[in-house]
């Protein structure tokens, strides 16, 4: 088996008497891009600033290739950031924010010029060396920074929230194009990022934490296929939920019977356009019957909202169905709904 | 057009002042004070005559000594306030400004005390045996730049407090994530950043120094001419009006000169805000 690159091992931080970090245990792989998904106050930031070296953890081990990276101060680690905020240097010029890095190395003038005006155009940034911050857009600003993290080579690059303060458009663009920079540097990559539609379209895994534990690290397509609980089910994508009782055959819930699905636990996960929808009557072995309140068209599917009799999902909230094409249910018809086993999880 | 009230306060209390006293550099003294409205360039060449010149030379020397020391003493103290936890910073800030709460004379006074051939700092000096004999202490130099220093301190320090509690601390961090120590950090990213602040407060301070009378009479025992007595003096005593008004203008366009680099220097290392 191949050694990780960073292994975390029983981390803890606390702010006074808050548990910041609460006995994580992670490994990252060489080169992977990693994210670290979980909304505010999980703990995720912290978890990037100790491997910085911005925090102090109070137990625990991190090495990085075999280095106990907590035994070193924060400006010898070979660990880049690209902060939130960017933290350009607003005094020099974007050639010196980005020559800042290999001139403390004591890289020679002239090879620091090189690396930088290279870095600059990897990053789509040539033509501008010569530009202060303020003169930049918030997306020109973000490539400085990237720049700025990447030019020492570092052997694992930090990222928090990266994407948060550019708008929509822009978002999308730098996120296939930071994708395919990890790619070209071969730069282990560690994203914190709240926004779970970034983490699974850039991470090949991802951690999801909530209150300083990690939940589950799994790729984008197992925590949506099978969550390790209920906290990722409801965190990674749309989902429906039922609590019952784990049976071989599904899901005991009262006055229903058994709902289809495979696993232990309590809870039953089944992702909207798993569910198979028609006018009552329609499907051969029907597994909940509903009134239909709402039928939205988003380009290319249509999401339907049902309320089922007997039954209520966990969030009291109707059950929703996503289909391909044009709505067919007009407001209150009556349905059936179903799904096989497979595609419906059960968990803790 | 409707300039406003403020721009007519402005012209009634500054501009007009400052114009009149301006014109009185052209023209002769009056015999019994005043001023004859005879053209002349005298006045200059007078400021220029060893006298005078010695005078103004040694006021600046004075104004930027006590500036240098203030500087010294007040980037630190702007620096720790600044990195102090939250509740202690007003705290500390206060403690700052407390001074102002007594009369600037009372305060000059005390120096006197403090100073002086039987003074605390003699008694202590001498009492604990670092020192065989008393040191003269007022009425030099010395005391009249510790005493600009101590009256303008505070001025010193809350420009560049300000300057430096504004700094992002993320820009700290990235310095050290980039490999840099602190001292690297320092030099290279808060001192910079810092630097508005820094020459706000020396001009703060170097400007009232420079103009002021009260400490040189009272801590230079008159043995201290600075251009700020030289001027009063021309005024009130010599009822030379043309003369002193020259001698002030020059320090007038000595300032000027100075917030022209200020404004540089700001524009230059102004932080952004987006």
């Amino acid at each position: 088996m191949i050694e990780p690159l960073v292994t975390i091992r029983g981390l803890c931080a606390h702010y006074g008497s808050v548990k910041a970090l609460d006995n994580i245990t992670l490994d990252i792989r060489d080169n992977e891009f990693f994210a670290l998904l979980g909304p505010s106050g999980c703990g995720k930031t912290t978890l990037l600033r100790s491997l910085a070296g911005f925090e102090a953890p109070t137990a625990g081990t991190i090495y990085l290739a075999g280095d106990d990276l907590l035994a070193m101060p924060a400006n010898r680690r070979p660990v880049n950031m690209m902060f939130q905020s960017y933290a350009l240097f607003p005094h020099m010029t974007v050639e010196r924010n980005v020559g800042y890095g290999p001139a403390r190395a004591g890289v020679p003038r002239a090879e620091v010029a090189r690396r930088v005006a290279e870095v600059l155009e990897t990053v789509g940034l040539a033509g501008l060396a010569n530009r202060r911050p303020s003169q930049l857009s918030g997306g020109q600003r973000q490539r400085v920074a990237l720049a700025r993290a990447i030019v020492n080579r570092p052997r694992l690059l930090l990222l928090d929230e990266p994407l948060s303060a550019l708008d929509r458009n822009v978002r999308s663009q730098m996120q296939t194009e930071l994708k395919r920079l990890q790619h070209d540097v071969g730069i282990t990559f560690v994203i914190v990022t709240h926004d779970q539609e970034e983490a699974l379209s850039m991470a090949d895994r991802i951690a999801v934490m909530s209150h300083g534990v990690v939940q589950q690290v799994a790729t984008p397509e197992d925590l949506y296929r099978s969550p390790a609980n209920r906290h990722v089910a409801e965190f990674i994508g749309r989902s429906n939920i039922f609590e019952g009782e784990a049976e071989p055959r599904g899901l005991r819930v009262p006055n229903i019977g058994i709902l289809p699905g495979h696993g232990e636990g309590s809870y039953l996960v089944v992702r909207p356009e798993d569910i198979r929808i028609a006018p009552r009557g329609g499907l051969p072995s029907p597994v909940l019957t509903g009134t239909v309140v709402d039928s939205q068209f988003s380009g290319g599917t249509t999401v339907t909202s049902v309320i089922p009799d007997n039954i209520e999902t966990l969030s009291r909230q109707p059950i929703s169905v996503t289909q391909p094409g044009f709505p067919t249910f007009a407001h209150n018809t009556a349905v059936e709904l179903a799904w096989p086993s497979h595609s419906a999880v059960i968990v803790a | 057009m409707f300039l406003g009230p403020g721009l007519v306060f402005i012209t009634l209390f500054v501009a007009v002042p400052v114009l009149l006293v301006v014109s009185y550099t052209v023209f002769l003294r009056g015999r019994f004070g005043g001023v004859d409205y005879i053209f002349t360039l005298d006045n200059f060449l007078r400021a220029w005559e060893p006298t005078y010149r010695k005078v103004l030379v040694e006021s600046v020397g004075i104004a930027a000594a006590a500036t240098a020391i203030a500087l010294a003493i007040g980037y630190p103290a702007a620096y720790a306030i600044a990195q102090a936890p939250g509740r202690w910073r007003n705290v500390l800030l206060v403690a700052v400004v407390i001074p102002f709460w007594t009369n600037f004379l009372i305060r000059i006074y005390a120096w006197v005390i403090l100073l002086s051939n039987q003074g605390v700092v003699n008694d202590v000096l001498v009492g604990s045996g670092i020192l065989n004999e008393r040191l003269t202490l007022l009425y030099t130099k010395g005391a009249v730049v510790a005493g600009l220093v101590y009256v303008y301190l505070p001025l010193m320090i809350m420009p560049i407090y300000a300057s430096v509690a504004r700094l992002d601390v993320e820009l700290r961090e990235a310095s050290a994530n980039l490999g840099a120590n602190k001292v690297t950090t320092f030099l290279r990213v808060t001192l910079p950043l810092s630097l508005p602040g820094v020459i706000a407060g020396s001009i703060f301070v170097f400007v009232p120094s420079l103009g002021n009378f009260v400490v040189p009479e009272l801590l230079g025992g008159g043995k201290t001419v600075m251009v700020g007595n030289l001027v009063r003096d021309q005024f009130l005593k010599a009822r030379d009006w043309p003369f002193g008004a020259t001698l002030a203008l020059i320090m007038i366009v000595l300032l000027f000169g100075l917030f022209a680099l200020q404004s540089i220097v700001s524009r230059r290392f102004a932080t952004e805000v987006s």
